[in-house]
Protein backbone atom coordinates (compact mmCIF):
# COMPACT_ATOMS: atom_id res chain seq x y z
CA UNK A 1 0.00 0.00 0.00
CA UNK A 2 2.65 2.14 0.84
CA UNK A 3 4.61 1.52 -2.18
CA UNK A 4 1.24 2.54 -4.12
CA UNK A 5 0.95 5.71 -2.36
CA UNK A 6 4.58 6.59 -2.89
CA UNK A 7 4.74 5.48 -6.82
CA UNK A 8 2.02 8.29 -7.42
CA UNK A 9 3.79 10.69 -5.28
CA UNK A 10 6.87 9.93 -7.64
CA UNK A 11 4.82 10.22 -10.72
CA UNK A 12 2.82 13.70 -9.40
CA UNK A 13 6.42 14.74 -8.66
CA UNK A 14 7.27 13.86 -12.61
CA UNK A 15 4.62 15.51 -13.81
CA UNK A 16 5.04 18.64 -12.06
CA UNK A 17 8.56 18.52 -12.70
CA UNK A 18 7.38 18.20 -16.54
CA UNK A 19 5.39 21.03 -16.68
CA UNK A 20 7.91 23.35 -14.78
CA UNK A 21 10.56 22.18 -17.45
CA UNK A 22 8.28 22.49 -20.70
CA UNK A 23 11.02 24.06 -22.50
CA UNK A 24 12.57 20.66 -22.97
CA UNK A 25 9.77 18.50 -23.35
CA UNK A 26 8.93 21.26 -25.92
CA UNK A 27 12.16 20.31 -27.40
CA UNK A 28 11.58 16.75 -27.65
CA UNK A 29 8.78 16.80 -29.43
CA UNK A 30 9.71 19.43 -31.77
CA UNK A 31 12.82 16.79 -32.32
CA UNK A 32 10.22 13.90 -32.99
CA UNK A 33 8.44 15.98 -35.50
CA UNK A 34 11.44 17.16 -37.27
CA UNK A 35 12.58 13.04 -37.45
CA UNK A 36 8.93 12.28 -39.14
CA UNK A 37 9.86 15.72 -41.41
CA UNK A 38 12.95 14.24 -42.61
CA UNK A 39 11.58 10.48 -43.26
CA UNK A 40 9.04 12.08 -45.49
CA UNK A 41 11.93 13.47 -47.84
CA UNK A 42 14.14 10.42 -47.16
CA UNK A 43 11.21 8.21 -48.36
CA UNK A 44 10.80 9.59 -51.85
CA UNK A 45 8.02 10.62 -53.55
CA UNK A 46 5.59 7.87 -53.64
CA UNK A 47 2.79 8.63 -51.62
CA UNK A 48 1.96 4.23 -51.18
CA UNK A 49 5.45 4.05 -50.19
CA UNK A 50 5.47 6.91 -47.41
CA UNK A 51 1.99 5.35 -46.28
CA UNK A 52 3.24 2.06 -46.30
CA UNK A 53 6.10 3.19 -44.48
CA UNK A 54 4.26 5.56 -42.28
CA UNK A 55 4.68 3.62 -38.92
CA UNK A 56 8.10 2.69 -38.91
CA UNK A 57 8.60 6.14 -39.57
CA UNK A 58 6.82 6.96 -36.88
CA UNK A 59 8.36 4.54 -34.61
CA UNK A 60 11.95 5.65 -35.32
CA UNK A 61 11.09 8.92 -34.69
CA UNK A 62 9.38 7.99 -31.06
CA UNK A 63 12.44 5.91 -30.50
CA UNK A 64 14.85 8.46 -31.13
CA UNK A 65 13.13 11.34 -29.60
CA UNK A 66 12.58 8.74 -26.05
CA UNK A 67 16.17 8.75 -25.55
CA UNK A 68 15.73 12.26 -25.33
CA UNK A 69 13.22 12.37 -22.59
CA UNK A 70 14.72 8.99 -20.82
CA UNK A 71 17.79 10.46 -20.22
CA UNK A 72 16.72 13.87 -19.31
CA UNK A 73 14.52 11.48 -16.44
CA UNK A 74 17.57 10.77 -14.85
CA UNK A 75 19.61 13.61 -15.49
CA UNK A 76 17.67 15.44 -12.70
CA UNK A 77 18.21 12.77 -10.60
CA UNK A 78 21.40 12.98 -10.37
CA UNK A 79 22.12 16.54 -10.96
CA UNK A 80 22.23 17.44 -7.25
CA UNK A 81 21.74 14.00 -5.61
CA UNK A 82 17.76 14.07 -5.58
CA UNK A 83 18.02 10.44 -5.97
CA UNK A 84 20.14 9.72 -2.95
CA UNK A 85 17.68 12.28 -0.95
CA UNK A 86 14.56 10.28 -2.01
CA UNK A 87 16.37 7.12 -0.66
CA UNK A 88 16.80 8.15 2.32
CA UNK A 89 13.54 9.83 2.38
CA UNK A 90 13.09 6.90 2.79
CA UNK A 91 11.51 6.08 -1.08
CA UNK A 92 11.10 1.96 -1.94
CA UNK A 93 12.81 1.61 -4.46
CA UNK A 94 9.94 -0.50 -6.55
CA UNK A 95 8.06 2.90 -6.16
CA UNK A 96 10.67 4.76 -7.30
CA UNK A 97 10.85 2.89 -10.48
CA UNK A 98 6.84 2.77 -11.20
CA UNK A 99 6.55 6.54 -10.58
CA UNK A 100 9.23 6.90 -13.05
CA UNK A 101 8.29 4.54 -15.55
CA UNK A 102 4.81 5.78 -15.74
CA UNK A 103 6.14 9.23 -16.08
CA UNK A 104 8.00 8.44 -18.77
CA UNK A 105 4.91 6.57 -20.26
CA UNK A 106 2.78 9.31 -20.77
CA UNK A 107 5.64 11.22 -21.93
CA UNK A 108 6.16 9.04 -24.98
CA UNK A 109 2.55 8.86 -25.24
CA UNK A 110 1.97 12.67 -25.36
CA UNK A 111 4.60 12.78 -27.99
CA UNK A 112 3.77 9.58 -29.91
CA UNK A 113 -0.06 10.84 -30.32
CA UNK A 114 1.58 14.63 -31.50
CA UNK A 115 3.37 12.79 -33.98
CA UNK A 116 -0.17 11.46 -35.34
CA UNK A 117 -1.65 14.16 -37.18
CA UNK A 118 1.70 15.20 -38.55
CA UNK A 119 2.16 11.28 -40.08
CA UNK A 120 -1.31 12.20 -41.62
CA UNK A 121 -0.34 14.85 -42.86
CA UNK A 122 3.28 14.20 -44.48
CA UNK A 123 2.32 10.51 -45.36
CA UNK A 124 -1.26 10.60 -45.99
CA UNK A 125 -1.75 7.79 -42.69
CA UNK A 126 -5.09 8.19 -41.73
CA UNK A 127 -5.88 5.30 -39.68
CA UNK A 128 -8.80 3.24 -41.65
CA UNK A 129 -8.77 1.08 -38.38
CA UNK A 130 -10.02 4.17 -36.69
CA UNK A 131 -8.15 6.34 -34.32
CA UNK A 132 -8.77 4.30 -30.99
CA UNK A 133 -6.67 1.64 -32.72
CA UNK A 134 -4.22 3.80 -33.47
CA UNK A 135 -4.11 5.17 -30.21
CA UNK A 136 -3.75 1.88 -28.35
CA UNK A 137 -0.85 1.23 -30.62
CA UNK A 138 0.65 4.03 -29.36
CA UNK A 139 -0.44 3.35 -26.14
CA UNK A 140 1.03 -0.43 -25.52
CA UNK A 141 4.26 0.78 -27.47
CA UNK A 142 5.27 3.57 -25.36
CA UNK A 143 4.64 1.31 -22.31
CA UNK A 144 6.77 -1.40 -23.69
CA UNK A 145 9.62 1.10 -24.56
CA UNK A 146 9.14 3.58 -20.85
CA UNK A 147 10.14 0.44 -18.66
CA UNK A 148 13.39 -0.85 -20.29
CA UNK A 149 14.02 3.17 -20.82
CA UNK A 150 13.68 4.00 -17.25
CA UNK A 151 16.04 0.84 -16.14
CA UNK A 152 18.96 1.52 -18.49
CA UNK A 153 18.76 5.32 -18.20
CA UNK A 154 19.37 4.71 -14.69
CA UNK A 155 22.36 2.14 -15.33
CA UNK A 156 23.53 4.82 -17.94
CA UNK A 157 22.90 8.07 -15.31
CA UNK A 158 25.92 6.93 -13.25
CA UNK A 159 28.54 6.40 -16.52
CA UNK A 160 30.14 9.47 -17.89
CA UNK A 161 29.18 8.54 -21.68
CA UNK A 162 25.89 8.32 -20.40
CA UNK A 163 24.26 10.17 -23.51
CA UNK A 164 25.87 7.81 -25.86
CA UNK A 165 25.48 4.89 -23.57
CA UNK A 166 21.70 4.93 -22.92
CA UNK A 167 20.82 4.08 -26.49
CA UNK A 168 23.73 1.60 -27.40
CA UNK A 169 21.81 -0.37 -24.35
CA UNK A 170 17.97 0.53 -24.97
CA UNK A 171 17.78 -0.07 -28.94
CA UNK A 172 18.94 -3.95 -28.99
CA UNK A 173 16.74 -3.93 -26.55
CA UNK A 174 13.23 -2.62 -27.18
CA UNK A 175 13.85 -4.08 -31.05
CA UNK A 176 11.02 -6.67 -30.87
CA UNK A 177 8.39 -4.67 -28.81
CA UNK A 178 9.52 -1.29 -31.54
CA UNK A 179 8.93 -4.37 -34.88
CA UNK A 180 6.09 -5.61 -33.14
CA UNK A 181 4.21 -1.76 -32.60
CA UNK A 182 5.31 -0.45 -36.00
CA UNK A 183 3.26 -4.02 -37.91
CA UNK A 184 0.35 -3.30 -35.37
CA UNK A 185 0.65 0.53 -36.15
CA UNK A 186 1.16 -0.41 -39.73
CA UNK A 187 -2.20 -2.49 -39.87
CA UNK A 188 -3.94 0.05 -38.01
CA UNK A 189 -3.33 3.06 -40.52
CA UNK A 190 -3.61 0.73 -43.99
CA UNK A 191 -6.31 -1.73 -42.50
CA UNK A 192 -6.59 -4.85 -41.09
CA UNK A 193 -8.17 -8.03 -43.42
CA UNK A 194 -6.70 -10.86 -41.89
CA UNK A 195 -6.98 -9.98 -38.43
CA UNK A 196 -3.26 -9.82 -37.03
CA UNK A 197 -3.42 -6.62 -35.42
CA UNK A 198 -4.40 -8.01 -32.48
CA UNK A 199 -1.54 -10.51 -32.30
CA UNK A 200 1.21 -7.76 -32.79
CA UNK A 201 -0.73 -5.77 -30.31
CA UNK A 202 -0.41 -8.85 -27.76
CA UNK A 203 3.50 -9.38 -28.54
CA UNK A 204 3.78 -5.74 -27.64
CA UNK A 205 1.61 -5.74 -24.53
CA UNK A 206 3.23 -8.88 -23.42
CA UNK A 207 6.99 -7.25 -23.84
CA UNK A 208 5.76 -4.41 -21.98
CA UNK A 209 4.87 -6.58 -19.20
CA UNK A 210 7.50 -8.57 -18.87
CA UNK A 211 9.84 -5.60 -18.84
CA UNK A 212 8.17 -3.90 -16.18
CA UNK A 213 8.01 -6.86 -14.08
CA UNK A 214 11.46 -7.39 -14.38
CA UNK A 215 12.00 -3.37 -13.98
CA UNK A 216 10.91 -3.30 -10.13
CA UNK A 217 12.27 -6.54 -10.24
CA UNK A 218 15.94 -5.04 -10.28
CA UNK A 219 15.69 -1.63 -10.15
CA UNK A 220 16.87 -1.58 -6.61
CA UNK A 221 19.91 -3.04 -7.87
CA UNK A 222 20.35 -0.57 -10.25
CA UNK A 223 19.98 2.02 -7.73
CA UNK A 224 21.23 1.25 -4.63
CA UNK A 225 24.99 1.93 -4.37
CA UNK B 1 20.06 -5.46 28.88
CA UNK B 2 21.79 -2.04 27.58
CA UNK B 3 20.43 -0.43 24.64
CA UNK B 4 22.21 -0.46 21.31
CA UNK B 5 24.66 2.18 20.24
CA UNK B 6 22.54 4.69 18.21
CA UNK B 7 25.33 4.20 15.60
CA UNK B 8 27.63 1.30 15.95
CA UNK B 9 30.33 0.44 13.08
CA UNK B 10 31.88 -2.20 12.47
CA UNK B 11 35.43 -3.04 10.76
CA UNK B 12 33.77 -0.25 8.04
CA UNK B 13 35.32 0.25 4.74
CA UNK B 14 34.53 1.97 1.89
CA UNK B 15 36.49 1.20 -1.85
CA UNK B 16 36.29 3.66 -4.84
CA UNK B 17 37.91 2.64 -8.23
CA UNK B 18 40.28 0.16 -6.17
CA UNK B 19 41.24 2.66 -3.68
CA UNK B 20 40.02 2.47 -0.13
CA UNK B 21 38.42 5.68 0.98
CA UNK B 22 37.66 4.51 4.29
CA UNK B 23 38.90 1.79 5.72
CA UNK B 24 39.15 -0.60 8.94
CA UNK B 25 36.48 1.65 11.56
CA UNK B 26 35.35 0.72 13.88
CA UNK B 27 32.58 2.89 16.07
CA UNK B 28 30.40 2.73 18.67
CA UNK B 29 27.99 5.94 19.27
CA UNK B 30 25.88 6.36 22.30
CA UNK B 31 22.59 7.65 21.66
CA UNK B 32 22.13 11.14 22.18
CA UNK B 33 26.00 12.00 21.48
CA UNK B 34 27.31 14.86 19.59
CA UNK B 35 30.24 13.72 17.39
CA UNK B 36 32.71 15.79 15.35
CA UNK B 37 34.55 14.24 12.76
CA UNK B 38 37.75 16.16 11.93
CA UNK B 39 40.51 15.57 9.39
CA UNK B 40 42.28 17.10 6.06
CA UNK B 41 41.14 17.25 2.86
CA UNK B 42 40.89 13.61 1.06
CA UNK B 43 41.13 11.83 4.69
CA UNK B 44 37.65 10.34 4.18
CA UNK B 45 34.87 12.29 6.44
CA UNK B 46 32.56 12.31 3.51
CA UNK B 47 32.61 8.81 3.06
CA UNK B 48 32.66 7.64 5.84
CA UNK B 49 29.43 9.92 6.81
CA UNK B 50 27.71 8.49 3.50
CA UNK B 51 28.37 4.87 4.82
CA UNK B 52 27.24 5.53 8.43
CA UNK B 53 24.00 7.26 6.79
CA UNK B 54 23.28 4.48 4.56
CA UNK B 55 23.65 6.77 1.61
CA UNK B 56 26.34 4.35 -0.20
CA UNK B 57 26.90 0.59 0.91
CA UNK B 58 30.13 -0.46 2.79
CA UNK B 59 33.00 -2.45 0.86
CA UNK B 60 33.31 -3.98 3.94
CA UNK B 61 31.97 -4.30 7.41
CA UNK B 62 28.71 -3.45 8.39
CA UNK B 63 26.79 -0.37 10.01
CA UNK B 64 23.90 -1.01 12.44
CA UNK B 65 21.30 2.44 13.84
CA UNK B 66 20.07 1.71 16.64
CA UNK B 67 20.49 -1.94 16.44
CA UNK B 68 18.95 -2.47 13.19
CA UNK B 69 20.87 -2.18 9.26
CA UNK B 70 21.13 1.07 9.03
CA UNK B 71 19.61 0.59 5.23
CA UNK B 72 16.65 -0.39 7.40
CA UNK B 73 16.47 2.58 9.86
CA UNK B 74 16.75 4.83 6.93
CA UNK B 75 13.70 6.68 8.40
CA UNK B 76 15.35 7.61 11.77
CA UNK B 77 18.32 8.89 9.96
CA UNK B 78 19.42 12.15 8.06
CA UNK B 79 21.90 13.39 6.31
CA UNK B 80 23.06 17.06 4.99
CA UNK B 81 25.57 16.20 2.43
CA UNK B 82 27.43 18.56 -0.77
CA UNK B 83 24.84 17.54 -3.39
CA UNK B 84 21.49 18.99 -1.83
CA UNK B 85 19.27 16.57 -3.59
CA UNK B 86 16.92 19.40 -4.52
CA UNK B 87 14.91 19.51 -7.87
CA UNK B 88 15.91 23.13 -9.74
CA UNK B 89 12.31 23.29 -11.59
CA UNK B 90 10.37 22.80 -8.00
CA UNK B 91 9.69 25.76 -5.73
CA UNK B 92 11.67 25.44 -2.10
CA UNK B 93 8.14 24.35 -0.98
CA UNK B 94 7.59 21.93 -3.50
CA UNK B 95 10.90 20.17 -2.50
CA UNK B 96 9.94 20.20 1.20
CA UNK B 97 6.23 19.19 0.59
CA UNK B 98 7.45 16.12 -1.55
CA UNK B 99 9.85 14.89 1.04
CA UNK B 100 7.04 15.04 3.63
CA UNK B 101 5.03 13.42 1.91
CA UNK B 102 7.47 11.00 0.68
CA UNK B 103 8.96 10.34 3.96
CA UNK B 104 6.02 10.56 6.18
CA UNK B 105 8.22 13.73 7.95
CA UNK B 106 6.80 14.96 10.89
CA UNK B 107 7.83 18.00 10.85
CA UNK B 108 5.49 21.46 9.50
CA UNK B 109 7.15 23.16 6.11
CA UNK B 110 5.88 26.39 6.96
CA UNK B 111 7.89 26.30 10.18
CA UNK B 112 11.15 25.01 8.97
CA UNK B 113 10.47 27.68 5.58
CA UNK B 114 10.96 30.33 8.73
CA UNK B 115 13.32 28.66 10.97
CA UNK B 116 16.03 28.58 8.33
CA UNK B 117 15.05 32.30 6.78
CA UNK B 118 13.55 31.22 3.47
CA UNK B 119 9.69 32.24 3.76
CA UNK B 120 9.57 34.48 1.66
CA UNK B 121 11.05 33.00 -1.14
CA UNK B 122 9.60 29.36 -0.87
CA UNK B 123 7.84 29.86 -3.75
CA UNK B 124 10.54 30.40 -6.01
CA UNK B 125 12.16 27.86 -8.32
CA UNK B 126 15.15 26.25 -6.45
CA UNK B 127 17.48 27.26 -9.79
CA UNK B 128 17.01 31.37 -8.62
CA UNK B 129 18.68 30.09 -4.75
CA UNK B 130 22.04 30.99 -4.54
CA UNK B 131 24.39 28.33 -2.61
CA UNK B 132 23.61 29.84 0.74
CA UNK B 133 20.03 29.49 0.21
CA UNK B 134 19.63 25.71 -1.29
CA UNK B 135 22.13 25.01 2.17
CA UNK B 136 19.10 26.75 4.28
CA UNK B 137 16.56 24.81 1.92
CA UNK B 138 18.49 21.29 2.73
CA UNK B 139 18.82 21.99 6.26
CA UNK B 140 14.92 22.75 6.35
CA UNK B 141 14.61 19.34 4.97
CA UNK B 142 16.88 17.87 7.87
CA UNK B 143 14.91 19.41 10.34
CA UNK B 144 11.28 18.50 8.67
CA UNK B 145 12.49 15.08 8.99
CA UNK B 146 13.31 14.97 12.93
CA UNK B 147 15.33 12.40 12.39
CA UNK B 148 16.81 10.85 15.98
CA UNK B 149 20.62 9.94 14.00
CA UNK B 150 21.59 13.19 12.18
CA UNK B 151 24.75 13.36 10.00
CA UNK B 152 26.15 16.81 9.27
CA UNK B 153 28.92 17.30 6.62
CA UNK B 154 30.58 20.03 6.58
CA UNK B 155 27.18 21.95 7.41
CA UNK B 156 28.87 25.54 7.55
CA UNK B 157 30.13 25.21 4.07
CA UNK B 158 28.47 28.15 1.11
CA UNK B 159 26.73 29.69 4.52
CA UNK B 160 26.69 33.58 5.46
CA UNK B 161 27.78 34.54 8.80
CA UNK B 162 24.12 34.13 9.48
CA UNK B 163 23.82 30.96 8.44
CA UNK B 164 27.00 30.08 10.68
CA UNK B 165 24.59 31.16 13.27
CA UNK B 166 21.79 29.34 11.69
CA UNK B 167 24.11 26.14 11.87
CA UNK B 168 24.96 26.53 15.64
CA UNK B 169 21.17 27.19 16.23
CA UNK B 170 20.69 23.93 14.97
CA UNK B 171 23.13 22.05 16.32
CA UNK B 172 21.85 23.25 19.95
CA UNK B 173 18.37 22.11 18.62
CA UNK B 174 19.57 18.91 17.78
CA UNK B 175 21.41 18.08 21.36
CA UNK B 176 18.44 19.96 22.87
CA UNK B 177 16.14 16.72 21.31
CA UNK B 178 18.23 13.81 22.00
CA UNK B 179 19.50 13.81 18.69
CA UNK B 180 22.73 11.86 17.94
CA UNK B 181 24.30 13.38 15.83
CA UNK B 182 28.09 13.14 13.94
CA UNK B 183 29.33 16.54 12.11
CA UNK B 184 31.91 16.66 9.76
CA UNK B 185 33.42 19.97 9.87
CA UNK B 186 37.00 22.22 9.78
CA UNK B 187 35.03 25.00 12.19
CA UNK B 188 36.63 22.80 15.07
CA UNK B 189 36.83 26.13 17.79
CA UNK B 190 33.27 26.74 16.62
CA UNK B 191 31.91 23.45 17.19
CA UNK B 192 34.34 22.45 20.03
CA UNK B 193 31.52 23.53 22.95
CA UNK B 194 28.61 21.53 21.61
CA UNK B 195 30.80 18.01 21.12
CA UNK B 196 30.90 15.06 23.81
CA UNK B 197 34.05 14.05 21.68
CA UNK B 198 35.68 14.44 18.52
CA UNK B 199 37.55 11.94 16.16
CA UNK B 200 40.36 12.43 13.45
CA UNK B 201 40.75 10.81 10.42
CA UNK B 202 43.46 10.29 8.54
CA UNK B 203 44.20 8.22 4.75
CA UNK B 204 40.50 6.69 5.98
CA UNK B 205 41.55 5.76 9.64
CA UNK B 206 40.61 6.84 12.72
CA UNK B 207 44.04 8.67 13.73
CA UNK B 208 42.50 9.80 17.01
CA UNK B 209 39.72 10.37 19.23
CA UNK B 210 39.58 13.62 22.01
CA UNK B 211 37.28 14.05 24.51
CA UNK B 212 35.62 17.12 24.87
CA UNK B 213 37.21 18.86 26.99
CA UNK B 214 39.78 18.96 24.96
CA UNK B 215 38.68 19.30 21.58
CA UNK B 216 40.81 22.15 19.78
CA UNK B 217 42.77 22.16 16.46
CA UNK B 218 45.99 21.50 18.35
CA UNK B 219 44.61 18.92 20.49
CA UNK B 220 43.21 16.82 17.55
CA UNK B 221 46.25 17.22 15.61
CA UNK B 222 48.64 15.54 18.38
CA UNK B 223 46.15 13.48 19.74
CA UNK B 224 47.83 10.11 19.72
CA UNK B 225 46.49 7.31 17.52
CA UNK B 226 43.58 5.09 18.93
CA UNK B 227 43.43 7.68 22.19
CA UNK B 228 40.13 7.39 24.22
CA UNK B 229 36.98 9.20 23.98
Amino acid sequence: MEIASQCLLVLQKELRHLWRARARATATATFALACLFLFSFAGGLDGDTLRDNAAGYLWVGLLLASTLALGESFRVETEHGALEALLLFPVHPVALFLGKALGNMLTLLAVGLAMVPFAVALFDAAPREGVPTLAACVLSGSAAIAAPGTMHSALASRARARDVLLPLLLFPLVLPCVVAATQATRLAITGDPMNQLGSWLSVTVAFAIVHWSLGALLFPLVVED
Amino acid sequence: MDAPAAIAARDLGRRFAGRWAVRGVTLEIPASQMVMIHGPNGSGKTTLLRVLSSAISPSQGEVRVHGVPAVEARRRIALLSHADGHYDELSGRDNLALAKELGKMPGSVDGVLDAVGLASRADDPVRAYSAGMRKRLAFARLLLKEADVVCLDEPYAALDPEGHALVDDVLRQLRARGATVLVSTHQVRRVAGLVDHAIRLENGHVAAQVPAAQVSPAALAAAPAGGDA
